[in-house]
Order: structure tokens, then sequence, then C-alpha cells
């Protein structure tokens, strides 16, 4: 009787844990520092891509929102949400600015080149200090800038899918 | 060409997995229970296919093959030879190829070493192991083949971290990963020998091998991940409690633990059911650890891939395993006659039994019961240093004080005069005054002045059993090497001590006796940044000048520093000083930090692992 129990005690643990563990897998685990949304994008300025000139973020854009995608040629998952973000440029409340991060110049033109350009503006951050002051993790990642109050109202770590596009573009409509 | 070749090594290994499940089984249904030569054929192909899938990998790691997606993603050409060669398990699909290296490795060596025992035990054993093989090689070929194929073929591979070039680093995972692999040895040998139930001493003799191997590389493996996060990390300290750090060190309890009652279950021949659920749990929770980091469930420095589908395979595999366990548990073994009188070395074993498992379930609450909170309430929240602390730190006086006892005390039963009544009596007065104090104050110090001299009492006590004829050498040196590391440990803690300053070129500062100069600082020009070189020079009373040159390293664009501390150690402290820059007028802010005895944690565990290696050597 005794060994009963404790049997049935020891399955129930179990699948306690179990359950427990595989409802966790379920949970979104990437971490988002709450810091970053709310900076103020202050400073941001870099090489232009194609003209070597000094894009500052301050006097390029008059949308409303600014989309920052960081991405890099040799970064397959860019590849895969390359075709969301040349949807996303459809939105005419958003100017999208590529950072190209720590890329060799041609192999990101022949990138753009091969896939298409979604950026208004392409800037070089070869040492990647660029996406490390933006508050960036890796690539790919999206930020949306709201050029108003300069603040940072949404990251996103991670290729862009279907469900992120979406609420992206609920983001700019609201 | 090295990826096809590969990844078929890898599906010709899964089919002689398949084929050896059957082979060991069919005997055993059918009741004839013999081994046939093809068993040992399969066995030793399967080996063979993953160590030339293994190799294959390597050299697309040596030779940077950029068309392999893991090497892409982990390597770089400008690595030196050695990361890359340590690439190949530094990242998520080597390391189960690794995996499954040793887990192979272990099977023939069991087949080939087991022959004296009787043939139904062997058969079984291999058919768990061949099962947890079989679930290996699926996982690696479902969810995470290291040799997918990546078209256009770059030029150049994304791997060149230098937090992850260290030499601790490298050697850390398949040290700690052999450690885990040999407990699935254990556990399918426990559930073999449950079913045909020959728990026996010769039994206990037999496993203690293989258990004593898995808790020497655990032993080590631990060591030098904290090994790493002191030395490269930089943030003065050994052991964070970080979930991952935990999952490594619940193995170690439940196989500390083991070992004791295998000892019992040797001598005596009893406590049987009571190692086949240590076996079985060991197992379990190096495996759920795996689960864990590997799922990205746990937030933390060591979390490679967020896939839930890898995830999800191994919470699904291992369910299966640990109910099956259960299951065998509870169906085949038998209800034991204790026989066991309270005043004998036994006792004091399932005593300190319990202590082990105490400290295993703090740990294991801590680690896990932030998922579950997120999980059943929606609420994050992790569990800290202090937590752990609490409720270890107590504990550990009667632990020391059991493993004292223990070694005193003969096996079935002793007189209780025998032991040193005076010893005794002299240790609990001072320990009964001691509580006393520290009632009547608050400080705290003085509770940790009675878990000190219960270590120095165990320390002593251990140096004295040197002396005596009757106590094996592999205990002499584990039990000295443990009270060594719990003393490092305790010291390092209270008399670590550190100073938080602002200083500028030319200043010096006087603290506890020492002082520390600020000599001159350097300018330096790299690459991508630009490097600040302190010289610094603490100047001890009655030592050697000691130099120290921590660097600042400051981005071009825009301005990010980050700061490398300077680390020196000698046998009895190590001395620390990091700086940071602090505003444009040249003052800095410098820390001094001073750990006490810090390379004997580490030597310590050394020898705890040395003790371990004579238990194995010397029968």
């Amino acid at each position: 009787m005794k060994r009963k129990i404790i049997f049935i005690l020891c399955i129930f643990l179990t699948i306690f844990v179990f359950l427990s563990f595989f409802m966790g897998l379920d949970k979104d685990n990437v971490y988002k520092p709450i810091k970053i949304i709310d900076n103020k994008i202050l400073n941001f300025k870099g090489d232009d891509l194609y003209s070597n000139k000094i894009l500052d973020l301050n006097n390029i854009v008059d949308t409303k929102f600014i989309l920052i995608n960081i991405w890099a040629s040799w970064c397959s998952p860019c590849r895969s949400e390359h075709k969301y973000i040349l949807q996303l440029k459809k939105n005419q409340q958003l100017s999208i600015i590529g950072l190209n991060y720590k890329d060799k110049v041609q192999n990101a033109k022949n990138f753009i080149l091969e896939l298409g350009n979604p950026y208004d503006f392409i800037i070089k951050d070869k040492s990647g200090t660029i996406s490390i002051e933006l508050g960036a993790y890796g690539v790919p990642e999206t930020f949306i800038v709201n050029t108003e109050t300069k603040k940072v109202i949404y990251k996103y770590i991670g290729p862009i899918d279907k469900e992120i596009k979406s609420e992206i573009e609920k983001i700019i409509r609201s | 060409m090295l990826n096809q070749l590969g990844y078929y090594s890898l599906i010709f290994g899964l089919l002689f997995s398949v084929l050896a499940i059957l082979q060991s089984i069919r005997p055993v249904v059918n009741k004839s229970n013999l081994i046939s030569k093809n068993i040992y054929f399969s066995i030793f192909l399967q080996f063979l296919f993953v160590i030339l899938s293994f190799t294959f990998l390597t050299s697309s790691f040596v030779t940077s093959d950029f068309s392999n997606l893991t090497v892409f993603n982990n390597s770089h050409t400008e690595k030196p030879l050695f990361y890359k060669i340590s690439g190949v398990w530094g990242n998520h699909e080597g390391s189960l190829l690794l995996w499954l290296l040793v887990l192979t490795l272990f099977i023939l060596i069991f087949v080939i070493t087991s022959k004296k025992f009787d043939n139904k035990y062997r058969l079984l054993t291999i058919f768990f192991q061949e099962i947890i093989i079989f679930g290996f090689f699926l996982f690696i070929i479902l969810t995470s083949n290291p040799f997918t194929y990546l078209y256009p073929v770059p030029s150049q591979g994304l791997g060149l971290n230098p937090i992850l070039q260290d030499p601790a680093l490298a050697i850390h995972p398949p040290i700690l990963y052999i450690g885990y692999v040999g407990t699935s040895l254990v556990f399918s040998s426990a559930l073999a020998s449950t079913i045909n139930k020959n728990i026996n001493s010769g039994w206990a003799k037999h496993i203690k091998k293989w258990v004593l191997t898995s808790w020497i590389f655990l032993t080590i493996g631990i060591m030098l991940g904290s090994i790493w996060a002191y030395y490269e990390l930089g943030w003065g300290g050994f052991w964070f409690w970080d979930p991952v750090e935990n999952v490594s060190l619940m193995p170690w309890f439940c196989l500390t633990a083991l070992i004791h009652t295998l000892l019992v279950l040797e001598k005596r021949n009893q406590l049987k059911n009571w190692s086949i659920i240590l076996a079985i749990s060991t197992f379990s929770l190096s495996m759920s650890g795996t689960f864990l980091v590997r799922s990205g469930i746990l937030n933390s420095i060591h979390t490679f891939a967020n896939d839930p589908a890898r995830g999800l395979f191994i919470l699904v595999f291992l369910f299966l395993l640990v109910v099956s366990a259960i299951l065998i548990f509870f169906l085949y073994s038998k209800d034991e006659n204790k026989n066991i009188n309270w005043f004998s070395k036994d006792a004091l074993i399932i005593i300190n039994n319990w202590f082990m498992m105490y400290f295993l379930s703090v740990v294991f609450i801590g680690t896990v019961y932030p998922i579950f909170l997120e999980v059943l309430a929606n609420e994050k929240i992790s569990v800290g240093p202090p937590f752990y602390q609490k409720l270890i730190i107590p504990f550990l006086i009667p632990f020391l004080l059991t493993m004292i006892l223990s070694t005193r005390l003969r096996w079935v039963k002793d007189n209780i005069y025998k032991i040193n009544i005076k010893q005794i009596s002299i240790f609990t007065l001072m320990s009964l005054l001691t509580i006393y104090f520290l009632n009547i104050s608050d400080k705290n110090y003085l509770f940790a002045s009675i878990l000190i001299s219960s270590s120095f009492f165990l320390f002593f006590n251990s140096l004295n059993d040197f002396l005596k004829k009757n106590i094996k050498l592999s205990q002499k040196i584990s039990h000295l090497a443990f009270s060594c590391l719990i003393l490092s440990i305790l010291l390092n803690g209270i008399f670590s001590s550190e100073i938080n300053t602002n200083m500028k070129e030319g200043d010096q500062i006087n603290f506890e006796k020492k002082i520390i100069k600020f000599k001159t600082i350097n300018f330096e020009k790299e690459n991508n940044y630009k490097l600040l070189r302190g010289n610094f020079e603490l100047v001890r009373p009655g030592k050697n000048i000691l130099s120290f040159y921590p660097e600042i390293r400051v981005y071009d664009q825009p301005k990010i520093s980050t700061s490398e501390a300077d680390i020196k150690t000698d046998l009895f402290s190590d001395n620390f000083i990091v700086f940071s820059l602090l505003n444009d007028e040249g003052v800095f802010n410098v820390r001094y930090q001073n750990k006490p005895f810090m390379i004997w944690i580490w030597i310590s565990s050394i020898v705890l692992a040395i003790g371990g290696f004579f238990a194995i050597v010397r029968k």
C-alpha cells in the first residue's frame, strides 16, 4: 500500500515537473531590456554605403517613424526577413534605414542587388559600434523610432516574420 | 564532401544502434540470454561511425570549410588552431556529437570489461544504454544536424568572440560531458540490475568505477568552468549560483552521495534501493541539465540555442526515460530488511547522504522555482546567492561533524566509548559556547567562526587519518581535499577585502597597511580602439612589490569603454586591480580586491578528483 502511494506520488511529481518545463518552453525568453525602449536616439550618424557621405538621422528623414534594421550579408536569418522588410517599405509613414553590421562593402552591395533594396538609406557599421550604441544584441535586430520624440518605441531581436511584420504595421498606424 | 560523409556516417551509426537494441533484447525475451558476436560487432561499428563523423566535423573546422553552417557560425580563418578545434564542441550541434561519441565509447568499454558478469545483466544494460544512444542519434539527425550545407559559400566565418577563447573554457565542456555521459551508464546498469536482481556487493564494486569516473570528470569540469568565470569574466568571484552552474552541481551532489552509498552496499549489502534511486536521479538530473541549458528555458550566459523543437525533443525523451525508470523500479525492486545500527559508519553515511540530498534540494528549488513561478503565476523572479547561502551554510556545520565522526567509526556497530570522547566533548563545548555568544551578540562573524572551527576540526582530523593504516588512501586524500576546499571557500568569503576609490596619475592610497600607487598611464592605439594602460604598484609590508597593468579600451566611435582587470596570483592570495574612466580630467575609478586562498580552491578541487582517481586504481 505504502509502495503504491509513493509510486503514484513519484509519477505525479514527474508529470508536474515536466508539464511545467513544457509550458516554460512556450514562454518567450528573448531578453528584452526595458531600458532601451524609450531611449532617446540623439546622435545617430554614419557613412552611407554607396556615397560614403556622412548621414545624420536628424536631417535625412521626414516621416513620423523610422525603422532601423541591423543586417549583414553573412547573416542567414537576414535573408529570410528581407522580403518582409520589402513589404514594410509600402508604408508611407515609415522610413527604413539599414545598418550594415560588420560587413564587406562589396558583399553588402551584392546582397542588395540580389534581394532588392527596401532601405531608404544604408549606413555602414564596419566596427559594429553604432549598433552597440543603439543597444543591439546581434543581427538581425530591428528598432522603431518616433521621429518627433526621438524615442525608441519598439525593439525586436531576431528575424522579422509575418507576425512581427503585422505588429510593426499596427504600431505605425496607431 | 566532408558534410555528406559526416552525415551519412551518422545515419549508419543510427542503423547500428537499432541493430544493437534488437540484438540485446531478443536473447532476453526468448530467455536464452546468449551474447552473440554480432552485438560486439554492432557496438564497435556504431562507435566507428560516430568517430568518423566527428573526425569529418573536426577537419571541416580545421580547414575552415564554410560550406558547413556549423563551421560558418562558430569559426573564423584567423582563429588559432587550438580554438578552431575546440570550436568543434563549443556549439550546440558539435557538442551533441561529442556527447554521442562519449556515449558510444563508454558502451564499448562496458561491453569489453564486463565479461565476468552474467549475460542477462549485460544484455539489459546494453539495451537501456542503446536506447539512450538511439535517442541521441535521432536528436542530432532530426533537430541539430552539424552537417547542414550552406550555399553560397561565405568567405569568412562569424566565430571570433574573444571571450570564448580561453583554454579553461575550451576543455571545460568535453570534461563535463564525460561526467554527464558516465552517469547514463550508471543509470542503465542500475535498471538492468534491478530487473535482473543482482544488486549486491559485486555489482557495487563494478559500478563504483563508473560512478567514480563520472564524478572525477564532473568535479574537474565544474572547476574549469569556475576558473573561466573567475579569470576571464573578471567579476571577482568564482561561483555565482547561475542556474547553469547549479545544473552541474546537482548531479555532483547526487554522485557524491552515491559513491558513499555504494561503499555501504559493497561492505554491508545494505541500501540497495537507495543506491538505485540515486543512480536514476543522477542521470535524470544530468539530462534535465542538458534540457534546461539547451532549450533556452533559462536566461543565463550559457544559453545557446533558442529552438523550441530541440527543447521539446529532449523533454519528451527524458520524460519517457524517467517514467520507465520509475516503473521498472517499482515493479522489480523488493523491500529490504533494514539492519542498521545507529551508531556505526553505515548510519553516519546515511546521515551524510541526507545532508547531500538537502543541499541538492536547495539548489534544485532555487534553480527550477523561477521557471515554475513564471509558468504558473506569470511572474519573473531570480534567485540570488543569499538564498543559497542562508539555506546551505548553517547545515554545513553538522555535515562536517558527521563527516569527521564517520571516518572514526567502524562498520556494522561500534562502541560509543571507542571514539575519542575527549575530542568530541571539547568540540561540543566549544560549539555550544559559540552558539551562546552568537545569541547574545548580533555579529555575524561568530557564526562564521563556528563554521571555520568545524572545518579546521575536519582538516586536522583528516591530516591525522594519514597516520592510520586501516583507512583507504583515496578516502584520506579526498576528505583532506574536501576540508581544504571548504576552508579556502570560507576564508575567501570572509577575509576578502576590496577598496573602491578615485585616483589620478601619481596618486597613492593606503589600504589595510598596504599602499596602492598609481604610477603612470600610457596611451596606445589599436585597430578600432584606443588603449589606456595603467601601471599600478602594490606595496605590502614585508613582501615584494607587485606591478599591475590593467587596461581601459576606448572605442573610437562612439565612445564606449571596457575595462580589463589584471590579476596577480600567489599561494596565499589573489590581488586584483581594475580601473575605469570617470571623467575627462584624468580621474579614474580604481577597484582593488584582495582574495585570500583563491588558488587553494582550485588546488583542493584537483586533489579531490585525484582522491577519486586513487579509488579507481586501488582495489
